[in-house]
């Protein structure tokens, strides 16, 4: 199973939450917003000049900025 | 009896609050921080109800000082009502659990009730109250649904209470996973119209152009509306009504004197001229109220409802690239667009910024580059008459500055920022009772913070003038600025005394027929500098004695250079060739500085 950041998922994809790395702060706040290992995400849209990510995690729209996204693992889900 | 309203942001919290609280209601800083709460109250019988307005947390295991600030505050309720967003029950959740966990008494106000049952959202509120055995009252709080019931709640609220054994994480995201299961159930979700708006201002493609549209709407109503309030309202009251009182008071003081020449000022042709007297009960009260204020109100007005329909998040995403290169991120974006209203607000709000690098990148380059209402008034004053590409051309330099101070700032500052994580929530029809109030809120603080540092700048700055101190100062350096700034004596006396206030240097610019180039050149100058003296205090409590004096001289040094550049290479048309090849080598330089920064830009940032 091959991993991916964030930021290498397309727009429109889903992928699952493999893992955090990164600091335990990081990895609380991200945690508080709901995303966690094991969370299924969708990719809204990216920014150029490593500008933000935002994804669809649940009911929620979260914005993510590139060096954070770039500590997120996740592997691709398959369109049911 | 004091009830806590809790909830993570964008839940609606404030218009709950505002629909339970009456009009006395006030915002203080929380002792010993800078986070901010506000309250107010209710009665019922002869009790007096306390509503206290905790600000929006995720989570009560502390990422941040408003975090810390929520927690803390639990120990002083007696009752908390749980804000939730039923769009959004299972992250809501997470917080609800932590809230049970403490030994208080808790009530749910399931928020934004219709929008959930709009978007096919059905929550089973009886299974909900029976799983956490506690109360559970559906909201709809901008139609004010559900309120009397949540009061009716809350006075009758059942003293028993039994709190839940503490969870970690783990085991409170599996919990969650469990209720939500049997409490939620989601009809097929739609691709509906308000979704497609909601992403295409979050896509920079289609983004930009309509964060441009809005910004430039939004700035043309303040223009329109802070005019017509001027024209209607505070120039005839100062022209008819207040101008007769200070005249009575110029005729007791018997026309001179010391005492008159600090409260009125000096006779312009023999009567009190409110923009050039310069005494502290003249043009001190006329700037601010007659001049400023008026923009104020209605800029706040148009800030409430960008951040009540949920628009400011999109932006502080659209914009988060280019504040990276500045080391912020997309977030300062808000402190940096209240500046364009009063810079004392803006200074407030870069509290929020999480690290002290952030905040001293951030105030420095707002105090810099971003003119305030009253320096848009001087550069609109100065230059307008002469057509407004002069005026273009002030802003294009003012955005160079930041760039340029930015980046290198952000390069020679040891640390690193941390990044953007925030959410984004849906476009929501804001209440206008709420933004009513905010606005209320913002603005009582910008009297009682702002206008009395003003008004002791113009007292000071007088006692200065008076003692023939500014003039010893002034003959000091004039010679020196003269040089690199091509100002005639009068108008480097001009500009230093607007060393504390900008209002002032204007009126001494006006009447001195300087050349286009040396009113660009003098608006520049004044812009950059320094802020006014309620900034600067203001900024003094946040950033410390040390970073202060940092700053000042990286706004004196900046004032220098881009004065200097603007003498050298402005004509009475424009930028010349030559200014032209120095922004350009300017930009390369930047681009290249900025990548071989590249590899701390994608580190980790460190958590404060």
């Amino acid at each position: 199973m091959q991993h991916f950041s964030l930021n290498q998922l397309r727009i429109g994809e889903k992928g699952e939450i493999i893992e955090l790395m990164g600091g335990y702060g990081v990895k609380k706040r991200l945690n508080a917003l709901g995303i966690r290992e094991g969370k299924e995400v969708t990719k809204i849209s990216s920014s150029f000049l490593k500008g933000p990510v935002t994804i669809q995690a649940g009911q929620s729209r979260i914005a993510i900025g590139y060096g954070m996204a770039e500590k997120i693992l996740i592997k691709k889900v398959d369109k049911q | 009896m004091n009830i806590l309203l809790m909830g993570n942001p964008n839940v609606g919290k404030s218009v709950v609050f505002s629909r339970l609280t009456g009009t006395n209601v006030t915002s203080s800083n929380y002792p010993g921080t800078t986070v901010e709460y506000t309250e107010g109250f209710f009665h019922w019988k002869e009790e007096v109800f306390h509503v206290i307005d905790v600000p929006g947390v995720y989570t009560l295991d502390p990422t941040n000082k408003a975090e810390e600030v929520a927690v803390d505050m639990i120990d002083k309720g007696d009752i908390i009502i749980n804000v939730v967003d039923a769009t959004n029950l299972e992250r809501n959740m997470n917080l609800t659990l932590q809230l049970l966990e403490k030994n208080i008494p808790v009530i749910i106000a399931l928020n934004f009730w219709d929008e959930a049952n709009h978007k096919g959202i059905k929550i089973d509120i009886e299974e909900l109250e029976s799983i956490l055995n506690v109360p559970v009252i559906p909201t709809t709080a901008v139609k004010g649904h559900g309120i009397a019931e949540l009061i009716n709640t809350v006075i009758n609220y059942d003293q028993k209470y039994h709190s839940h054994h503490e969870r970690n994480d783990e085991e409170r995201w599996v919990i969650i996973g469990k209720i939500v299961k049997r409490v939620q159930q989601i009809s097929d979700r739609k691709h509906t119209f308000s979704d497609i708006i909601d992403e295409i201002t979050i896509k920079p493609l289609s983004g930009l152009p309509i964060a441009l549209a809005v910004l430039y709407v939004a700035f043309r109503f303040i223009i329109f509306m802070g005019e017509g309030i001027i024209g209607y309202i505070t120039e005839p009251f100062f022209d008819n009504i207040y101008y007769q009182l200070m005249n009575s008071l110029s005729v007791l003081l018997g026309g001179e004197g010391l005492l008159h020449m600090i409260l009125i000022g000096n006779l312009i042709d023999g009567a009190i001229d409110f923009e050039q007297s310069f005494g502290l009960l003249t043009t001190g009260i006329f700037i601010p109220l007659s001049a400023v204020a008026p923009y104020i109100i209605v800029f706040y007005f148009v800030l409430g409802l960008l951040e009540d329909t949920g628009y400011l998040p999109r932006l502080a995403v659209l914009v988060d690239n280019v504040l990276h290169k500045v080391g912020l991120h997309g977030f300062s974006i808000i402190p940096m667009i209240l500046a364009f209203g009063c810079n004392v607000p803006a200074a407030l709000a870069i509290r929020s910024l999480e690290s002290e690098r952030e905040k001293f990148i951030a105030s420095t380059l707002m105090v810099i580059s971003i003119p305030c209402m009253a320096q848009l008034a001087m550069i609109f004053g100065l230059l307008g008459p002469y057509g407004g590409k002069y005026i273009v051309y002030l802003f294009l330099i003012l955005a160079m500055v930041w760039v340029t101070v930015g980046v290198i700032l952000n390069k020679i500052l040891p640390g690193f920022s941390s990044d953007l994580l925030l959410e984004v929530p849906p476009f929501r029809i804001p209440s206008f009772s709420t933004i009513i109030k905010k606005l209320w809120i913002r603005l009582s603080g910008f009297f009682k913070e702002a206008i009395p540092l003003v008004l002791f700048g113009v007292f000071c700055i007088n006692l200065l003038y008076v003692s023939g101190v500014m003039s010893g100062i002034v003959n000091f350096i004039a010679p020196f600025l003269n040089k690199i700034f091509g100002l005639p004596r009068d108008a480097i006396y001009a500009v230093l005394m607007g060393f504390l206030r900008k209002d002032l240097a204007m009126g001494l610019l006006a009447p001195l027929n300087l050349t286009i180039k040396q009113l660009v050149v003098a608006s520049v100058v004044l812009t950059i500098y320094f802020p006014c003296i309620a900034t600067f205090s203001v900024l003094l409590k946040e950033l410390g004695f040390v970073n202060m004096i940092k700053s000042t001289f990286v706004m004196l040094l900046t004032s220098v250079l881009v004065g200097g550049f603007t003498n050298l290479t402005f004509t009475n048309e424009g930028i010349s060739l030559i200014g032209w090849v120095i922004i350009v080598l300017i930009l390369i330089f930047l681009r290249k500085f900025s990548i071989s920064n590249k590899k701390f830009i994608s580190g980790f940032p460190n958590q404060s």
